[in-house]
């Protein structure tokens, strides 16, 4: 004990999840407590925050691979119809010479997906087996997971504004395919994730560790 | 006031005694490097008058259309909503919810509830049911996503300026200013500044 930080838990405290306010815990600990200030009740940690978070990923995980495979919509134009997948939208604005934004698609839409659930891997790992590695760099790893997750959505909403104005009945349409429910279904479940992982797991098994 | 108050990082829950902050300024975890306060200048005041900008011209981009598709005479014409009920017509009614959630229902929800908890703290009121209502903006936050949804309408209109001509709309330069005054709110907003107002008209 002597070597371990001082932190909310280890002197009978806890942070108010909702309003930020560090309260005294009563003798019996968080269960049933509530916050003097805001009401919301008080964990000492995210509660099951390690069995919610590889639950939520795992699911993300299996959403992966139809999400990317599966067409996200179908343009019929003059009689034409062609599926495209996330990556075939990427390839087009490449072709297109718009690649700026194919860097942004390709990033928003495969490379960061596929990187939360790396990470969040990672971390889930690394809490579970006591690591003591680089706490600050793993805890600036959530973070940046945590930001840049919401990104993600941007095809979801390429789908949504192409069907709504590409509906000129034999002219040209534009249809949502299964791929983008599984497109929505991963940026979901990997915020979900990433909402409840739990950081401070992170330093309460290094402090464990140390001697 | 201007005592040292114990304070536990939300990242990695170390304790810490926390002096007064200047404002403008940040504090940082010594440990982790986390945010424990980000004090703002006339936090409540800048935030409430940036909301009620936002609120405008939420309603203007949402009541007139952002973007017009004209292909060989035939015009279509988009709003927010009419998206979202193509999709849910088209049978996709999960992705219809998602955007409903994501570019409707949580930038409406998150305007609201600033303005709810907002407006009474600045006439030194405490509004019915604050706390929940403060509380639940946070959980609301995460989930509006404006400047995506911006994001999305360009690679929109660049896959389309090979089918026709898209025009835009009144409503896409509300969203344009929307999300830059919108982002001015959330970054304006110190909740510890809201908590200690309601905390010091309780006492």
């Amino acid at each position: 004990m002597s070597a371990a930080a001082a932190t909310a838990l280890a002197t009978g405290r806890a942070l108010c999840h909702e309003c930020g306010l560090l309260c005294a815990l009563p003798e019996h600990g968080a269960h049933g407590a509530g916050c003097p200030r805001c009401g919301g009740a008080l964990h000492t940690r995210k509660p099951h925050s390690l069995e919610r978070t590889s639950a939520l990923l795992m699911a993300a995980a299996l959403c992966y691979l139809p999400a990317n495979l599966l067409p996200i919509m179908k343009i019929t134009s003059l009689g034409r119809a062609q599926a495209d997948t996330i990556m075939s939208g990427v390839v087009y604005l490449l072709t297109h010479g718009m690649w700026p934004l194919a860097i942004v698609v390709f990033t928003a839409s495969v490379f960061v997906p596929i990187l939360k659930i790396l990470i969040l891997t990672f971390l889930l790992v690394s809490v579970h087996r006591g690591s003591g590695w680089r706490p600050v760099e793993r805890t600036r790893l959530y973070r940046i997971t945590e930001a840049i997750g919401r990104w993600s959505m941007v095809d979801v909403f390429v789908v949504t504004i192409l069907v709504a104005l590409v509906r000129l009945g034999n002219l040209a349409t534009v249809e949502a395919q299964s791929g983008a429910v599984f497109f929505g279904a991963v940026v979901v479940l990997t915020m979900l994730a990433a909402e409840s992982f739990d950081p401070r797991l992170i330093w309460d098994r290094s402090e464990a560790r140390r001697p | 006031m201007a005592a040292t108050r114990l304070v536990a990082c939300e990242d990695c829950d170390l304790l810490q005694g926390l002096g007064e902050i200047p404002e403008g300024a940040t504090a940082l975890c010594v440990r982790c490097g986390g945010v424990l306060r980000r004090r703002r200048r006339n936090s409540v005041e800048r935030t409430l008058a940036l909301t009620l900008a936002a609120s405008v011209l939420f309603v203007v981009a949402n009541s007139f259309p952002f973007l017009a598709f004209d292909m060989k005479g035939q015009v279509t014409r988009t709003t927010l909503l009419t998206g979202v009920v193509d999709l849910y017509e088209q049978g996709v009614w999960q992705i219809a919810g998602l955007v409903g959630l994501t570019a409707v229902a949580a930038p409406l929800a998150q305007l609201a509830l600033l303005l709810y908890v907002l407006l009474p703290v600045h006439v030194g009121r405490i509004p019915w049911q604050m706390s929940r209502a403060f509380r639940l903006l946070r959980h609301v936050q995460p989930w509006s996503m404006m400047e995506v949804f911006l994001v999305g309408i360009l690679v929109a209109v660049t896959k389309l300026v090979d089918m026709a001509s898209v025009v835009p709309g009144l409503a896409l330069w509300a969203f344009a200013l929307l999300i830059v005054v919108l982002a001015g709110a959330t970054a304006s907003l110190d909740p510890e500044a809201v908590w200690e107002r309601l905390e010091a008209r309780r006492a």
